[in-house]
């Protein structure tokens, strides 16, 4: 069994070492570089340009402009395509736009011998604007007579607005509280109405989006890129260019990370552009920290108006959300975020009379919001679970009965999308993680601090689902290929992201098709003109989607090669004894003969045999009969039978399943100065079976060292009046450091599930969502005050101490 | 590749004195950490740079024959938390630097640097204002010493001149002997983190450690500049440590003398709080480094 074993990372020796090659280190010498402006407005028109002055810059090659870019639209997001219209992503957005919308908006680029040339350009052009007031927030794009940012794809500023109910079709929070007060009366009830808040944030993986591209002499437009999605980035670079398909070939080498940023198709149109547009000659684009913060995607800062109601014996009976998600300047991933937020606000909880949720997704004249890590549920877990323990405060009750009580139960059905809870493990998280955490002892130890240091512990739980099926097409494709000495190559279309994808393929394909894990050599560049289909990483939709297809795959090449090994045993006395195999192939099949009193005139079956270890075995007993290296060399070489072994498939998932999670948080808050200090976290995780749990281990480190951020110090500061990116660099744009992040205790309770092709479930991104509301339920313990907006930075902090009288 | 109209590496002061003078677009670099990152964003892009970088003269740290310590002004700061006259006399000074960023930028910026760039939350500066330190010049006219107290004029604004090259920093010998003190860099994270406010406090016990004989109260991010807080400092002369107003005293005192702005990285009132809370506890930190205790 390879899967379930803590293998080493199949890449983990050549990034250490720093050989790993990465899109910088591959271009050709002699590249040309390009460099984007951005406008200095957020909300107007270009009305022209003088580039006279840039284009005299020694070193210049050309200038291009929002008047130079081809008449079409294109939309951005990672979402498959989809052939019917109504579920197509909105194609908002030119190759540089003439209509500003935000500050950063893409307006022109240079392409010069060198970066330095590049830069000095830029400073060069002038521009004239018509500018508009800017309208960053969600209030100001909404209030009446908001210029709309795309008046040709919507009369005002809303992308859309969803409603969505559990229980009735016409559940509505007010008739319900109305029912309960006639039915309980009103002592009998407890309520609870509040507004939260969710910061923006940037994705800040460390790789840059940085993209290199030249027109080869096949004419084709070939971009090598840092993405998470190369097929897609082939489709939207075809169609922001207004050329065929097969004309665009994308190549994705090792990545340094993408967090859902590159979920997007971000430069890589503009850059094969600019190839086009200097005769094919290689040019990379580079962009920087700076403007991958302002001009990439964010996560959506989305705000909350919540409300709750529960009888006294904590049972919760409805809640509702409200939730406005600023969505920037463009569609991007639409309302699909803020859709998915409202969803799982519904899932988590089961409200006895029923559960309202509204989304709206406006557009502003800020940074475009997109994927990122999770995808709409840290916001939405921040909304329950401040929710919850607000309530459990006022009911005089553990968080941890309450959640007990009320959170969704086995065999959930989603009755919206029919997204079912296949294999669950929440109520086993909570226990197992409240036994490890000694919650109950330090829930108590703590119940009455004072002082200007106080402790306090919080939970937060949280589901999540797995893959975008039936959402949207969920699709994998993948191919195995025998080498002459019996190994194999493994080409997937889905993309190893820094996550481990790579690790754990070679892992389901060694266990299915028998070959040894290290016989197995995974591709791990994806190139569109050779790689099958594959939509990509994101959705934690890998180890399961494309996991399927990879079980499949394995299962065809291990059939065939079983085949093959029939045929040689059948044929050892003519074809294969005049092969320099002949005395092992029939000494083997002696040894079959004899174990399965089989007369030489009886056929040996496929069936029979298996594949362990790279060796052809009897499948009864597992004795050895030759390895599949004598198999490769005569199947590659056989005068008689000659046949290049592999196997191709695709394969179409049409299944979900949720996966779930606790996370416990233990803190201390230095009241004068607004610190929270994190003495102790323990996180379960829910995922179904661990494929290895040494890199499941580490995107759990990883996840909820974002959460943290998210908690306490990440918030990026857009300027109201002018719509401009405050705080674009990495020191005002706080991620925690090393020294930030407390050791974190994790664990998996590990339940096969039914639908996962080796019992397993999504956790690339659950890791994320809730240890933010654990430390934010934490501190409310410690202190009595529950924080309602994200991040709980010290100065929040002590603005609330301070009215809550603790200062 | 950065946008520079060319790089001299200087062989010693005067020549780096020179040709600062002979190229009025030339800007003085050492180990780059603030002159790079402007040339970077395009703020100083085009300039010409003059090396110190590599200039023996004014690196290390010595005592000098009236036990004045002088500290080089290309000294790196993981040089000067390192060396063992810092550690004796001055630990105050090598822990402060040792805030700076992570260990790269530590390895790389110099005190000279810090203080010349004349921001106000420079992690040196707070100190260097608490220890009356001295700032030796060298322009074309020859060598200039100033007090530290007198070399701002505005944020990011000092009194050297484009051409003059800072060699070196002086303490006298009644600044650091029989003085303790602390400095607390508040940040908003633990690691590569400007300081939101510094806090630096220097005590003077007296023989039985019962009282403060003189104090000294400095802060970065407080005002423009970093500043002194004299009338706080004179609040806890020969002040006993069981008096049961000292800490307030010293607190309340702090906040009348300094002048912190709200902007979008901390408001007014969030660092007049740090600015009051950090006074009491770099005071009772620079106490116990005496040796005494405040019973307040």
């Amino acid at each position: 069994m390879e899967v379930g074993q803590g293998k080493v990372r199949v890449d983990a020796y050549a990034k250490v070492c720093g050989e790993a090659k990465y899109t910088a280190d591959l271009e050709p010498k002699n590249i040309l570089h390009g460099k984007v402006l951005h406008s200095e407005i957020a909300n107007g028109l270009v009305k022209s340009m003088d580039i006279s002055e840039a284009e005299k810059v020694p070193g210049v090659v050309k200038v291009l402009t929002c008047f130079d870019v081809p008449d079409c639209q294109f939309p951005t997001a990672g979402h498959p395509w989809s052939v019917e219209e109504k579920h197509q992503d909105i194609c908002d957005r030119r190759l540089l736009n003439r209509r500003v919308r935000f500050y950063g908006d893409d307006i022109a680029c240079v392409i010069a011998e060198d970066e330095v040339a590049a830069q000095q350009a830029l400073r060069k052009i002038k521009v004239e604007y018509e500018e508009y007031p800017a309208i960053p927030t969600v209030e100001q794009a909404m209030a009446e007579g908001a210029t709309p940012l795309h008046p040709d794809l919507r009369k005002d500023n809303v992308i859309v607005h969803s409603h969505m109910t559990m229980g009735k079709a016409d559940f509505s929070f007010e008739k319900a509280l109305e029912e309960a007060k006639k039915e309980y009366g009103e002592e009998e009830l407890v309520y609870v109405e509040e507004e939260l808040d969710t910061p923006r944030i940037s994705h800040c993986h460390i790789e840059l989006p940085v993209s290199w591209a030249y027109v080869d002499n096949n004419g084709k437009v070939t971009v090598t890129c840092s993405t998470q999605i190369p097929a897609i980035v082939k489709l939207y670079t075809a169609m922001a260019l207004g050329i065929p398909t097969g004309k665009v070939r994308i190549i994705k080498p090792y990545i340094g990370g993408g967090f859902g940023n590159k979920q997007d198709v971000l430069y890589e149109p503009l850059n094969a552009f600019m190839s086009m547009q200097v005769g094919g000659r290689p040019v990379r684009l580079e962009i920087s920290r700076e403007e991958t913060i302002i001009s990439t995607r964010t996560r959506h800062k989305i705000t909350g108006y919540v409300r709750g109601l529960a009888k006294r014996d904590g049972t919760i009976l409805a809640r509702s959300l409200d939730a406005y998600a600023n969505n920037g300047a463009y569609a991007s991933h639409g309302h699909a975020i803020c859709a998915n937020c409202c969803t799982v606000f519904k899932d988590l909880y089961r409200d006895r009379m029923g559960t309202e949720a509204d989304g709206w997704t406006v557009y502003t004249s800020s940074p475009t919001a997109g994927a990122m890590r999770a995808y709409g549920i840290p916001q939405s877990i921040w909304f329950t679970e401040c929710l919850v323990d607000d309530l459990a405060k006022k009911l005089g009750m553990d968080p941890y009965e309450l959640r007990m009580k009320n959170c969704m139960e086995e065999g959930f059905r989603d009755p919206g999308n029919g997204i079912t809870f296949r294999s669950y493990g929440l109520k086993q998280c909570m226990e197992k993680g409240a036994e490890l955490f000694h919650w109950t002892e330090k829930r108590e130890k703590y119940g009455h601090e004072s002082g200007m240091k106080r402790r306090g512990v919080g939970m937060a739980i949280f589901c999540y689902k797995t893959g975008v099926h039936p959402i949207s097409l969920e699709t994998a494709s993948a191919r195995m290929v025998l080498n002459q000495d019996g190994s194999a190559q493994l080409i997937m279309g889905a993309t190893e992201i820094g996550q481990g994808a790579d690790t754990v393929f070679t892992q389901m394909a060694a266990d299915t098709s028998g070959l040894r894990f290290d016989e197995i050599y995974i591709v791990s560049t994806q190139d569109t003109d050779v790689t099958p289909f594959d939509t990509g990483a994101y959705a934690s939709r890998q180890t399961y989607v494309s996991g399927m297809a990879c079980k499949k795959v394995a299962e065809e090449f291990r059939s065939r090669i079983l085949d093959y090994a029939a045929y040689m045993l059948n044929n050892s006395v003519e074809d294969i004894s005049k092969t320099i195999y002949a005395k092992e192939v029939s000494r083997a099949e002696e040894k079959l003969r004899s174990q399965l009193s089989l007369s030489p005139k009886e056929k040996i079956l496929p069936e029979m045999l298996e594949i362990v270890d790279s060796r052809v075995v009897l499948k009864e007993g597992g004795e050895a009969l030759f390895p599949l290296s004598i198999l490769a060399d005569t199947a590659f070489y056989s005068l008689d039978r000659a046949v290049h072994i592999t196997a191709e498939v695709s394969n179409q998932c049409k299944d979900n399943t949720f996966s779930s999670g606790v996370c416990f948080a233990e803190v201390e808050v230095d009241l004068p100065l607004g610190l929270v200090k994190i003495l102790d976290l323990v996180e379960l995780h829910d995922s179904g079976i661990i494929i290895n749990r040494k890199t499941a281990e580490g995107q759990v480190h990883g996840g909820i060292a974002q959460s943290i951020g998210y908690a306490l110090s990440e918030d990026l500061l857009v300027d109201e009046k002018t719509g401009r990116v405050l705080n674009d660099n990495l020191l005002d744009f706080k991620i925690p450091t090393a020294m930030d992040v407390p050791d974190m205790r994790i664990d998996f309770v590990e339940l096969e599930d039914p639908t996962g092709p080796y019992g397993n479930k999504s956790l690339g991104e659950p890791p994320t969502i809730a240890a933010a509301p654990a430390i934010r339920n934490a501190v409310l313990q410690a202190t009595g005050i529950g924080m309602k907006v994200a991040p709980m930075t010290s100065q929040r902090l002590i603005e609330a101490f301070q009215e809550g009288g603790l200062l | 590749m950065f946008d520079i109209a060319g790089f001299y590496e200087a062989r010693s002061v005067d020549d780096a004195v020179r040709a600062l003078s002979e190229d009025e677009n030339a800007e003085l670099i050492n180990g780059g950490t603030d002159v790079l990152i402007r040339v970077r964003a395009g703020k100083d892009a085009g300039r010409a740079l003059v090396s110190v970088k590599n200039i023996p003269e004014i690196k290390g740290v010595k005592l000098l024959p009236d036990e004045s310590i002088w500290i080089g002004a290309g000294t790196s700061f993981t040089h000067i938390t390192n060396d063992p006259l810092i550690m004796e006399h001055l630990p105050m000074l090598g822990e402060a630097v040792d805030m700076v960023g992570g260990p790269q930028i530590r390895n790389m910026g110099t005190m000279g640097g810090n203080i010349c760039n004349g921001a106000t939350s420079a992690d040196s500066a707070a100190s260097a204002v608490s220890l009356n330190t001295e700032l030796l010049l060298t322009g074309p006219e020859g060598e200039r010493r100033i007090s530290i107290h007198d070399f701002y004029t505005g944020p990011g604004r000092t009194v050297r001149r484009r051409e003059e090259v800072c060699t070196g920093f002086l303490i006298r010998k009644e600044d650091y002997e029989g003085w303790t003190g602390k400095y607390i860099k508040y940040g908003k994270r633990r690691a590569m983190e400007i300081a939101t406010l510094g806090c630096a406090v220097r005590v003077k016990l007296n023989g039985d450690r019962s009282r403060i004989e003189e104090a000294r109260l400095a802060y970065g991010v407080a005002a423009p500049t970093p500043i002194r807080c004299r009338k706080a400092e004179e609040k806890l002369k020969n002040r006993s440590l069981s008096d049961p107003g000292l800490l307030s005293d010293f607190s309340e005192t702090a906040l009348t003398e300094v002048n912190p702005r709200s902007s979008w990285r901390a408001s007014r009132e969030f660092r007049m709080q740090l600015i009051s809370e950090l006074a009491k506890r770099a005071l009772s930190e620079a106490v116990k480094l005496s040796g005494g205790e405040i019973h307040a």
